[in-house]
């Protein structure tokens, strides 16, 4: 009720209240020290604290702010409420004490009445009644009630009843003094009363008591805040501070009052803050930040700065409340723990990509080590199966016997193909495949690439061999792996080409750009080394052909492996899509590239380019032209420059003519998929019986022809299954040469029936050359340098009735070769001195040339004495079987490639001995 | 009396023989050995054994001399040994010398020398062990021979 009656004058002392929160002294006297009076008697705690002054504030603006705006106002109302309760808390207090001088005056009263009654009893009892402490109270009830009834008729009663004068006088005095005593105590009573009203009167008085209670708030604020790293401050709309209280004051109060930051300070992180502070003034929403400020004032601090929008009564804005904390240092360890967290992150990625990564490498290796050695391992039986069914088709047997067995031929040659090509690849991608420098002549390899390729032409093609006449004469390379690379293109080509031509162009060109750029240096220190005598030189060979082309879109594909154009073109040429992989890896290995361009419809050419060295080009004696025995009407056998050769469809004799051991050289089986039922279909359509076999012949070709001339001779030769095969041998050779003209004219009708039809012509004229010796026992000869091999083979062959002479090493072999003749030679592959690889390379140029030079060249010591033996020596092919162990690099593959003819993997069983011998030996 | 010494005999040698084939000490090639065992050479199979056993301690004692210099071993030469060794341990059948010549080849492949050691070690361990292994079986097949008997032809599959 009081403060209610009070507000009006609480409004009007606010003003007087709110500056107290500023004294004078503190805005004028800034960087004075002064001790704060003891706020409250409670707190002494604050005593002794000094409290430094960091409040710089514009005290002209500052109340007028704070009247102004909402935050301004709600402190006021608290302060008047807080007010307002403690002037409760009196009011309520001096009710009390007015509650309890009220309840003593009562007392007082009820006791001079009872004086009074006590004095009436007296007079109205007679003396001697004895007035009993137990009694009183109860008679003095009973006279309370009756006091009223009674008080008329007392007095009369006294009258009548007292009437000496000693007595009342006595009576009158005694009353009078009770009188006194009640009076005095009253009086005290009252003043005691005023007293304590005066008391509130003092008390009541706001103004000292808010002060108080503001000194001690900002006591409180000073108190908490004297050692924080915090600055506040209050600025107006155009961000000039009107307040600011900081730790570290370094800057006096008219260096910033009515300034903005960027008048302030310079250096980083000021336009931001500034920014920051405009951007919470716009968007009128309280936000935080840390800052980063560099000044030349306190050096690069960090601060994270709260920045809230100020609002006047009407809504609004005037100005920004900021506080800023220094935290530099939590963010230096919070970045520290940052930058290790993402060490450690990216550490940890990078050790489980790592992981990952070896592992990867890892499986791949032993998925490819896997990949190789089952392959070996298929291979081996699956060359027993397709022997087999080799030796098998040689016998008799009736037409559907005989397609069903090509049938069976050529997919088992397939899969051989497949794995061959498996073993390629792998030992490629292994680092495995070693390349070989061996001097060779560029144009008779592809003379007999192309000648080869047209002996198992089933198409009307045109082949075109296009040398040009800068290609040196002889130059060093890996031949083998070239003509593996010129073959698979040429087969390639042919087998996508239904009508045209199909060619090999050869020419010089400079160094291409791709070794220039990349290998600079490299390729320097390499020419430093070879020294004068050898010059590389690059030769592009184009392996061209005017067939169905490549879609543009399957050309980045194509060298991939396992790929092939198109599902359709697998499902209709078939082959195993690992061709130009393994070419392009070939090329690759060689320092070369392999590309390819193509057209739809109108061809594909694919280019290789390789570097060659060139060696003296003075010496090709020693090697002859190894086609020299079936050259024909294109090429004189001594003209090693030619360079343009042709093989035409209809030249039948060149097919027939191509000598054994140089097909079976590098191209053991042309390989066709043929499907089954096409098949037999197709024979359906034919009179297949003994009257038909001139059509027969005018249908098959080659290879296949066989059957129906074997027909015939087996008129004249007996049953058994060992004879018939000589026979078939002896009839080969007449065959051949008759198969020509019916091979002319079968080339060109039936074309697609060929194509599903094709047989290993190969193998079978190997076979038709190992002629049975007339001498009982055969001959055997066994190169090996393992004492133990040794004796475990030589047991063996006891135990199957032969034996066998020793040689150590390949020279040695070569010389027991070149004294004595042999029917069967078992090579160890890997040998000191001349290993049997290279042994029978040499042996093979022997047979083909007649003369040792190039194993004299290699550096055997042959006994030259050219003795009746070379001239007997017919051109048949000695059986060289290898024996290997089961590892990458001697393979099976190049044992095929160097010459041999079969192989035994180690170590020799009486089985795997007996099965070879059987083979080989009739 | 004697029938029974020798039946006893015959089964401590097929047990004994059959052990080494499980525990790999041998394998198919050295029952083709034993084929090759006939009247006309009564110990084919020990003889090649023990030069086999000659060969192995002659190349191992080359083998671990080229290994000897920490720096300057010759792969090229140890490979020749480890070929030769491989060669003979397939064709005598000792399958478990054969196993580590083919990882110490891959060693020399990769001119890992600490690994040459070991399987250098690996292989002088086990061809002794295999030694001491088929002397006890030629020494059975000698008692039982004396005792009248004759070997039992052993089926290992």
């Amino acid at each position: 009720m009081v403060c209610e009656m009070e507000t009006d004058q609480i409004e009007e002392m606010d003003v007087e209240v709110l500056s107290s929160m500023w004294p004078e002294d503190v805005g004028t006297e800034a960087d004075k020290q002064f001790n704060v009076e003891k706020p409250a008697g409670d707190l002494d705690t604050l005593k002794e604290v000094t409290i430094e002054t960091r409040t710089i504030a514009d005290m002209t603006r500052l109340p007028n702010l704070l009247n102004s705006t909402h935050q301004g106002s709600s402190q006021l109302t608290n302060l008047v409420k807080q007010w307002e309760y403690m002037q409760d808390n009196a009011v309520r207090l001096l009710k009390e004490e007015l509650k309890n001088l009220d309840r003593q005056r009562e007392e007082a009263e009820a006791k001079e009445l009872k004086i009074i009654e006590e004095y009436k009893f007296e007079s109205n009892e007679p003396e001697n009644v004895p007035v009993l402490d137990e009694t009183s109270d109860l008679f003095r009830r009973f006279r309370q009630k009756k006091r009223d009834a009674l008080v008329d008729s007392k007095k009369i009663e006294i009258y009548e009843e007292f009437d000496t004068v000693a007595y009342w006088k006595q009576k009158a005095l005694s009353l009078e003094k009770m009188l006194e005593a009640s009076t005095e105590r009253e009086r005290r009573l009252m003043e005691k009363l005023s007293e304590s009203l005066k008391t509130m009167e003092s008390q009541s008085a706001p103004v000292q008591e808010l002060t108080q209670n503001l000194k001690r708030a900002e006591g409180f604020l000073h108190f908490i805040l004297q050692n924080a790293p915090i600055v506040m401050g209050h600025q107006d709309k155009d961000l000039r501070y009107l307040f600011i209280y900081n730790k570290y004051p370094s800057l006096r109060e008219q260096d910033i009052l009515g300034k903005t930051d960027v008048e302030i300070f310079h250096g980083g992180g000021v336009k931001e803050s500034e920014d920051f502070k405009r951007e919470v003034l716009e968007k009128g929403k309280a936000s935080k930040r840390e800052i980063t400020f560099t000044t030349d004032l306190f050096g690069s601090k960090t601060f994270l700065i709260y920045v809230e929008p100020v609002y006047n009564k009407a809504g609004e804005k005037i100005g920004i409340n900021y506080m800023g904390m220094e935290v530099t240092d939590q963010v230096v360890k919070r970045e520290k723990m940052a930058k290790l967290r993402e060490d450690n992150a990216v550490r940890k990625a990078m050790e489980s990509e790592l992981n990952k990564t070896i592992h990867i490498t890892e499986e791949t290796m032993r998925a490819k080590q896997m990949l190789a050695t089952m392959s070996h391992e298929i291979r081996s039986p699956l060359s027993g199966v397709v022997g087999m069914a080799e030796i098998l088709s040689t016998t008799k047997l009736d037409k559907e016997q005989r397609q069903l067995l090509n049938v069976m031929i050529s997919s088992g040659d397939l899969v051989l193909q497949l794995i061959n090509d498996i073993l390629d690849l792998s030992k490629v991608e292994s680092g495995v495949m070693r390349l070989e420098a061996t001097k060779f002549r560029p144009r008779e390899v592809v003379k007999h690439v192309l000648q080869t390729a047209a002996a198992s032409l089933k198409k009307s093609l045109t082949l075109e061999g296009n040398i040009a006449d800068d290609v040196p004469i002889e130059v060093v390379g890996d031949v083998l792996r070239i003509r593996q690379i010129l073959t698979n293109l040429i087969s390639n080509a042919i087998k996508f080409t239904h009508e045209g031509n199909v060619g090999i162009k050869l020419q010089v060109i400079s160094e291409p750009s791709f070794v220039r750029d990349n290998a600079l240096n490299a390729d320097t220190e390499e020419h430093e080394q070879n020294g004068l005598t050898e010059t590389s030189v690059w030769i592009c060979c184009d392996v061209w052909d005017t067939g169905i082309g490549i879609p543009e879109n399957a050309l980045p594909c194509l060298f991939k492996k396992y790929m092939q154009a198109s599902a359709d073109h697998a499902r209709k040429y078939g082959g195993t899509g690992l061709g130009l992989a393994i070419c392009k890896q070939l090329v690759e290995l060689m320092g070369g590239q392999l590309t390819v361009t193509s057209r739809v419809s109108e061809g594909s050419t694919f280019t290789f380019i390789l570097p060659y060295k060139v060696g003296r080009s003075d010496d090709y004696s020693d090697d002859q032209d190894e086609f020299s025995d079936m050259a024909d009407q294109q090429s004189e056998p001594d003209d090693t420059a030619e360079g343009y050769f042709q093989f035409k469809p209809l030249l039948g004799s060149i097919y027939s003519n191509g000598g054994p051991g140089i097909s079976n050289d590098f191209l053991p089986h042309k390989v066709m998929l043929t499907s089954p039922i096409k098949l037999i279909n197709g024979f359906v359509a034919d009179p297949s019986n003994n009257t038909g076999q001139s059509e027969m012949l005018q249908l098959e070709n080659g290879g296949y022809m066989d059957e129906s001339k074997l027909e015939t001779s087996s008129g004249h030769c007996p049953e058994s299954a060992h004879q018939y095969e000589n026979g078939n041998g002896r009839c080969f050779s007449k065959e051949s040469e008759s198969c020509s003209s019916s091979q002319a004219s079968s080339e060109g009708g039936t074309l697609e029936m060929e194509s599903e039809l094709t047989v290993s012509s190969h193998r079978e004229e190997e076979k038709a050359e190992t002629e049975v010796k007339e001498t009982s026992k055969p001959k055997i000869l066994l190169v090996e340098d393992n004492k133990i091999n040794i004796m475990v083979a030589k047991s063996m062959m006891k135990q199957l009735g032969h034996t066998m002479d020793i040689a150590n090493n390949g020279v040695e072999a070569i010389t027991a070769i070149n004294s004595s003749s042999y029917d069967l030679v078992l090579m160890d592959v890997c040998m000191p001195v001349l290993d049997g690889l290279k042994a029978t390379r040499l042996i093979r140029s022997y047979e083909e040339t007649g003369n040792w030079n190039a194993a004299i060249e290699a550096g055997v010591d042959i006994s030259t004495s050219e003795n009746e033996q070379v001239c007997m020596r017919p051109t048949n092919r000695l059986p060289i079987i290898a024996m290997t162990a089961n590892t990458l690099a001697e393979s099976s593959e190049e044992c095929y490639a160097n010459g041999m003819d079969s192989f035994i993997s180690k170590p020799v069983t009486l089985q795997k001995l007996r099965e070879c011998l059987q083979q080989y030996l009739h | 009396m004697n029938t029974t010494v020798v039946a006893q005999l015959q089964r401590q040698f097929q047990d004994y023989i059959v052990s080494l084939y499980q525990q790999g000490f041998l394998d198919s090639q050295f029952s083709e050995l034993r084929k090759l065992q006939d009247e006309g050479s009564p110990d084919f199979v020990s003889e090649v054994v023990s030069l086999f056993f000659d060969d192995c301690s002659k190349l191992i004692n080359t083998m671990s001399r080229s290994l000897e210099q920490p720096d300057n071993v010759d792969f090229k030469q140890l490979d020749s040994g480890v070929h030769q060794l491989k060669g003979s341990s397939s064709s005598v059948g000792a399958r478990r010398v054969k196993n580590v010549c083919i990882s110490f080849k891959e060693c020399c492949d990769v001119q890992n020398r600490e690994g040459c050691l070991r399987c250098l070690q690996q292989v002088d361990y086990e061809y002794k062990m295999l030694k001491t292994k088929l002397q006890d079986l030629f020494n059975l097949e000698q008692q039982i021979l004396q005792a009248g008997g004759t070997i039992p032809q052993v089926d290992i599959n």
